[in-house]
């Protein structure tokens, strides 16, 4: 929390407003109570787009310190909140009017449930008397959003939409995060109120575990003495929990190696030598082999998505699983776990390591998991003869800037070459649409991310061609706001992903995947006012990455890769991770 | 570029080490000891809940999207204004049972929710409308039964019953031998046994309006 939320959470404070550099939104009406409620709870920055039931938010918005980045399209908006929140760690604000405006977001509202990222969506509503007679530009916003929320909220009165919206803002954060949403009826927000709202709380009924049981301590402990073959599994609650150095101080101090999820990317360094990198359907040889051949796999703040497990039948299938995780509905979903610690990440790790008698014993098992990085290395082969490689675009992107960089990506074949060629150091620093694979999310996550980022830190979307005109729009937002931005396209004319299942399993059949009629990226940039740069050539790779990072504004190359390029290694849908194929005759 | 750079190398994947261990659908490590595999089972859920506008179709759509197995569902109010109970009926083999009380302890309005012992006490309402042309035997079956006659005319006669899931089932059977027009069930409703709490929630004496005593069943 920022020092100015101190401000405004200090009834002294707001009551000697006048004395203050920043003065309060004064409460006249529901809409002013809102975003006093924004501002008690330390929201700097929020994204939307206006709209006429959302109006009256935005007219109290607009005597307020919050800045507001008006977005090209409401999806952009909740994308970008989502990753504002990712790269701060408290959740973003998205705004959009009723109707189309909220369905909108819905698309970005899945992808941050997916993803258990924490976002307050406020949306607009027809007013209360006209609610259910559709009227123009109504649609059931709580209904349509309730299963991809983790709450949502249909404020009844402008006396308590401060609290309801305080309260959504709080549940966004709580235990396990993710997005809630507060639909605002037009009278709510237009009727008179001078209600304050009260401090804001997560409701009682959803408050999380944070201090696990002694008893699930002790059994997790001991398992791990135990082992023999002890693998830590970092998922995404590690960096969202705030426990990386906690759980790197716990891989290192017992000596145990560490895979991650992709969510998980940056809980462990990429380059350390316990860092396997993370598992799953595109991961490295060596992380799917150590998964596969665990005797004690200890996974934290993980779902065990499909893409990480394969078949379950096969998953880990020789391990007891110490499963630490928040949310007790993680526990047993889809991998059975033979010793659950439900709590915090970072608490739970502590109390395991206190609890722990020794370090299990573990020094064949780590040589065996670095002769598998030696016997599996991340390479791809780049001959002379054959048009760029993506995977050279992302090592020279890598390369050419600072190693705190934050990266986002589009969802398909360049994400997977960002995720495996770009080495991750640092938490909070890889944005990506991992549960939903929402295409079209490394613009506007970009844009959330620079908002975020202090000034002297560099953000870099990685984007496929398919991806980027997905939501291109948000380009003319990034050329308004100024915001340093390099957009790196691997532009293989193809949905890639879609091409290379084709060939895998569909026989070649390459139906409606060729994208060769794509705009000039380059030019298009240029067109919003953005700088453009085509490369087809590794010779002028170098130069225009450099110049694009000089650039003090969105830049966007577009690099035209190799369109017959393939993301290998690969465990086939379903299939046992220890089978992953190294390229097609494999599969 | 160069051809320096190699391309992913290492065996193949019928040359590496392969464990023997498999799981089951469930994600449960099999053991060939004693290897099981769990058989769904029939069970009642009790919660407590805030009574807020969408509540119900917040638990119906949780478990419609999960794909819980929902025998049947009531809802109605408790000892404190504002707090209603839902008792639910599924079918799910064991992860399944624990994910639905999981995933219905996440609901914002749920306050509290817990799975009924077997010696819980539950019951149903049946309303069965039949064919008027017997009434004596379709009186002699209603008080069998220990039923009630609603409401009688020359063409059809309705009665209810009331009782635990299978003394209905049996009625229903003894009754369609008259003709059953239309039917119209509850669906269970339970509390637990004896002194022990059904579901932390409710707070007698501390309310307005108290549950009703069920005036029905005798």
């Amino acid at each position: 929390m920022s020092e100015r939320t101190a401000a405004t959470t200090d009834p002294d404070a707001t009551d000697g407003a006048d004395d203050s550099t920043e003065t309060p939104t004064e409460i006249t009406s529901g809409s002013t109570s809102v975003v006093r409620a924004l501002e008690n709870a330390g929201v700097e920055t929020a994204f939307g787009v206006q709209g006429g039931a959302i109006m009256p938010i935005y007219d109290a918005l607009y005597h307020s310190d919050i800045r507001h980045v008006t977005m090209a399209h409401e999806q952009g908006a909740a994308h970008a909140a989502d990753a504002y929140g990712v790269v701060r760690g408290d959740p973003g604000v998205c705004l959009a009017t009723s109707g189309p405006g909220a369905t909108n977001l819905v698309t970005g509202i899945a992808d941050a449930n997916m993803d258990s990222d924490a976002v307050l969506a406020l949306t607009g509503q027809v007013p209360s008397d006209m609610v259910g007679s559709d009227a123009f530009q109504e649609t059931d916003t709580t209904g349509v959003t309730a299963p991809i929320t983790k709450h949502n909220y249909f404020a009844s009165s402008p006396d308590t939409v401060g609290d309801t919206v305080g309260e959504a803002f709080a549940l966004a954060a709580e235990g396990r995060p993710g997005p809630t949403l507060v639909d605002l009826p037009k009278d709510v927000s237009l009727n008179e109120t001078d209600r304050e709202p009260g401090p804001a709380q997560a409701p009682e009924t959803c408050r999380a575990r944070t201090d696990p049981a002694d008893s699930q301590v002790e059994a997790a402990a001991r398992a791990i003495e135990r082992a023999e073959k002890p693998l830590l599994l970092f998922g995404g609650g590690v960096v969202k929990a705030d426990a990386t150095e906690v759980a790197r101080r716990f891989a290192t101090e017992h000596r145990i190696p560490v895979v991650t999820t992709m969510p998980g990317i940056g809980a462990m360094p990429e380059d350390h030598e316990l860092c396997l990198s993370w598992a799953g359907m595109h991961g490295t040889g060596y992380a799917n082999m150590a998964i596969t051949h665990t005797d004690c796999l200890i996974a934290v703040g993980t779902r065990f998505d499909d893409r990480l497990t394969g078949g379950i039948d096969t998953f880990a299938p020789e391990a007891e699983i110490v499963h630490i995780d928040i949310d007790p509905a993680e526990i047993s979903k889809n991998v059975h776990a033979d010793y659950p610690v439900v709590g915090d990440a970072g608490r739970a790790i502590e109390r395991v390591d206190a609890e722990l008698g020794e370090s299990p014993d573990a020094r064949e098992w780590v040589e065996q998991c670095l002769t598998w990085k030696e016997e599996y290395p991340m390479d791809y082969a780049a001959p002379d003869n054959e048009p760029l490689k993506p995977q050279f675009v992302v090592e020279a992107l890598d390369e050419a800037t600072p190693d705190e960089t934050i990266v986002t990506s589009g969802v398909g074949q360049h994400q997977m070459w960002a995720a495996q060629y770009w080495t991750f150091t640092e938490p909070r620093r890889w944005v990506s649409s991992h549960g939903l694979g929402t295409m079209g999310y490394g613009l506007p996550a970009a844009i959330g991310a620079r908002v975020a980022a202090a000034d002297d830190e560099t953000v870099v979307c990685v984007d496929g061609d398919a991806s980027f005109l997905m939501t291109i729009q948000e380009l003319s937002v990034a050329v308004r706001e100024n915001l340093d931005i390099t957009v790196a396209i691997l532009n293989n004319e193809y949905i890639g992903m879609v091409r290379q299942w084709q060939d895998a399993f569909f026989e070649g059949r390459r139906m409606a995947a060729g994208y060769d009629w794509c705009p000039q990226f380059d030019k298009l940039a240029e067109a919003f006012g953005a700088r453009g740069w085509t490369v087809d050539s590794y010779e002028e790779v170098p130069g225009a990455i450099e110049e694009a990072l000089a650039y003090d504004g969105p830049s966007v190359i577009d690099f035209h890769v190799d369109p017959a390029e393939n993301v290998y290694p690969m465990v086939s849908s379903g299939g046992a991770n220890g089978k992953f194929a190294l390229s097609e005759d494999q599969l | 570029m160069s051809d320096n750079r190699t391309g992913l190398q290492g065996p193949a994947p019928d040359e590496r080490p392969h464990p023997d261990g498999r799981r089951n659908a469930q994600g449960i490590r099999i053991d060939p000891e004693a290897e099981s595999e769990h058989e769904p089972r029939r069970t009642v859920f009790s919660a407590i809940v805030e009574d807020e506008p969408g509540v119900l179709s917040r638990v119906a759509g949780l478990a419609a999207r999960r794909q819980f197995n929902i025998e049947s569902l009531t809802v109605g109010p408790t000892t404190v204004d504002g707090h209603s109970r839902i008792t639910m009926v599924v079918e799910e083999p064991e992860p399944g049972i624990d994910q639905i009380e999981k995933q219905l302890a996440k609901l914002k309005p749920v306050i509290s929710v817990g799975e009924l012992d077997d010696d819980a006490v539950r019951a149903e309402l049946v309303l069965l409308k039949v064919r008027g042309e017997d009434p004596d035997k379709v009186h002699a079956i209603t008080e069998m039964y220990d039923g009630r006659t609603l409401d009688a005319g020359p063409e059809t006669i309705t009665v209810q019953l009331s009782g635990d899931e299978r003394k209905i089932d049996d009625a229903v059977d003894a009754f369609r031998r008259f003709g059953i027009i239309e039917i119209a069930r509850t669906g269970q409703t339970a509390l637990a046994h004896g002194s022990k709490k059904t579901v932390p929630g409710e707070e007698p004496g501390t309310s307005g309006e108290p549950t009703k005593p069920n005036t029905n069943t005798k």
